[in-house]
């Protein structure tokens, strides 16, 4: 379990994190979302143990980070924001070091750097100092190192970040894999990868948590939520048809493929009613789909009040 | 295996890594005779001993041992392994000294490699080896001292150049500490009781009263405590700066 209570971090005058509580339970994936500056990457380092809280606590499988910290760490798996490493090691020697440290030996140790090193695909680079890899494969050597000892809980700071769409897909099922019987938080700021990884996601701006829930719950909060879009041969037509239906609160028209996109009043459901008004006035239409909301528009309107331009 | 002993294994690697270690060494090990045979007149002297030697270490340590330890911290603040390292299941205590010693143990291999101006000196005369060994000695606590020194500005520091000037400007404050330059400062406006304790402090003294051969618990105290205080308060430093 991961757990803090009123977890708060003040650089000088200004309070980067302000009384974060939250708790995460085996099998979660919690999704830390947030704007540039929000707090993210302090809360993780205050949970991984770089940094000390100014008040509150925080705790790894119940050892408290500042009390018990290096049990505290054992229990932790971390992967630093940009994926720092050691770059005039190569990722095997990299990865013994983390091996030595972590306390594996034996047999033992050499199983599981061949796992990490099989899961995250490094054959290839093994023995080229991690200066010269590519962006990918350097995030890659962290992530491995993060979970090399089979941790129970791991924090990812942006773990997909600088990752080509193939690679990012296969971090996701990585993470999708370890998630039944482990604990993990991850930050992001994409929020597709909220959909594929996460069970949970929190909104954090200013240093405050503004939301927890499912991401089917905070697609909910979207006025998107239930809307109806569809695409027309007749555009007019289409809207003149709409016309007709009772629930609808406003309708949006695209200007560059000229999707409609219909908005219910709150409550109302209107895929129905839409669709068989179509057909009844003999509309032709070439899409008609049902959104669950729009996340993005719900993480703007949650953040876009705490606003500010401040430290990472 | 021992967390302080994973940690200094890869620091000592890594310092052979790169060309830095070679370069390093090179540099010491050609100034270190140059200074000896040409400014120190060790043959036209016609004495069998090292003294034309070591008693240029100050000054070339003045400004190589910087060199080495400027790296020490301030590179781990610049590439982020910082956060990596002190996340680790290792104590601030143990990085700090384990990179400390890694360092000393890289100054110790290159001044190691000056033994064949000792075996020069054996074939030539018959010089006191007891001395010669107690010079060693002084000369790398002395070494020790400077690289404390440099770790903590180090840690206060992610610029490497920032910190290598300010470590050769307090390791050179520290050395003249017991010469007039600096003493003829404190004795305008400090008790004689304050200056005494000042001249204490230097290193150049503590060095010089080793390298003749006498090995006083008290100067060996002086380079523990000077070596220990000086980590304790890279510890402290890093501390405070892992924030920005």
């Amino acid at each position: 379990m991961i757990e803090t209570s009123e977890l708060t971090r003040r650089y000088g005058q200004f309070t980067a994190v302000d009384g974060i509580s939250f708790k995460v339970e085996p099998g979660q994936v919690l999704g830390f979302l947030g704007p540039n500056g929000a707090g993210k990457s302090t809360t993780m380092k205050m949970i991984a143990g770089f940094l000390a809280p100014t008040a509150g606590s925080a705790k790894v499988c119940g050892y408290d980070v500042e009390s018990q910290p290096i049990q505290a760490k054992r229990s932790l798996g971390y992967l630093p924001e940009g994926a720092p490493s050691y770059g005039e090691m190569t990722p095997r020697a990299f990865l013994e070091f983390i091996a030595d440290l972590r306390g594996l030996s034996g047999e033992r140790r050499k199983q599981r750097i061949d796992d990490v090193i099989g899961r995250l695909q490094l054959e290839a680079v093994l023995a080229q100092p991690i200066d010269t890899l590519s962006k990918g494969f350097k995030r890659r050597v962290g992530l491995a190192q993060a979970i090399l000892h089979d941790p129970p809980a791991l924090i990812l700071d942006e773990p997909t970040d600088g990752l080509d769409p193939n690679q990012k897909h296969e971090v996701r099922a990585l993470i999708n894999a370890m998630s039944a019987e482990k604990i993990i938080v991850i930050s992001t700021h994409i929020l597709e990868e909220v959909h594929a990884v996460c069970t949970r996601a929190v909104i954090i701006a200013g240093g405050r948590l503004l939301a927890d829930s499912t991401p089917a719950e905070l697609e909910a909060r979207s006025r998107y939520h239930g809307a109806v879009s569809l695409i027309a041969v007749n555009t007019g037509a289409a809207r003149e048809a709409l016309a007709r239906v009772a629930d609808i609160d406003s309708i949006e028209i695209d200007p560059q493929d000229h999707r409609i996109t219909a908005i219910p009043k709150k409550g109302r459901a209107i895929f129905v009613p839409i669709s068989e008004v179509l057909k009844n006035q003999g509309v032709e239409i070439s899409q008609l789909q049902l959104e669950a909301g729009r996340l993005d528009e719900v993480f703007r309107s949650i953040t876009q009040p705490h606003a500010t331009e401040a430290r990472a | 295996m021992n967390p302080v002993r994973t940690v200094f294994r890869r620091e000592l690697a890594s310092y052979f890594a790169t060309p830095v270690a070679y370069v390093f060494i090179v540099i010491f090990l050609i100034l270190a005779g140059a200074l000896t045979f040409y400014y120190g007149e060790f043959y036209e002297r016609g004495r069998a001993d090292l003294q034309p030697f070591f008693g240029f270490h100050p000054w070339l340590y003045l400004f190589l041992v910087p060199a080495i330890a400027m790296r020490l911290w301030a590179e781990e603040r610049k590439s982020g392994t910082i956060e990596l390292l002190l996340t680790l299941p290792i104590t601030m205590w143990q990085a700090v000294f384990a990179k400390f010693l890694a360092a000393w143990a890289f100054v110790g291999i290159a001044l190691a490699l000056t033994f064949p101006i000792w075996i020069t000196v054996n074939y030539l005369g018959d010089p006191d080896n007891g001395v010669i060994v107690a010079s060693y000695l002084g000369s790398l606590l002395m070494a020790g001292a400077f690289l404390a020194i440099g770790s903590c500005l180090s840690a206060a520091t992610r610029n490497q150049v920032v910190a290598f000037i300010l470590t050769v400007v307090i390791c050179f404050l520290l050395l003249m500490a017991g010469f007039p330059l600096v003493l003829g400062f404190f004795q305008s406006f400090l008790p004689q009781g304050v200056v005494d304790a000042i001249a204490g402090l230097s290193l150049f003294t503590h060095f010089q009263a080793i390298s003749k051969g006498v090995i006083d618990l008290r100067d060996l105290i002086y380079f523990g405590l000077t070596i220990a205080a000086w980590l304790y308060a890279t510890a402290i430093v890093i501390d405070l700066k892992k924030a920005d």
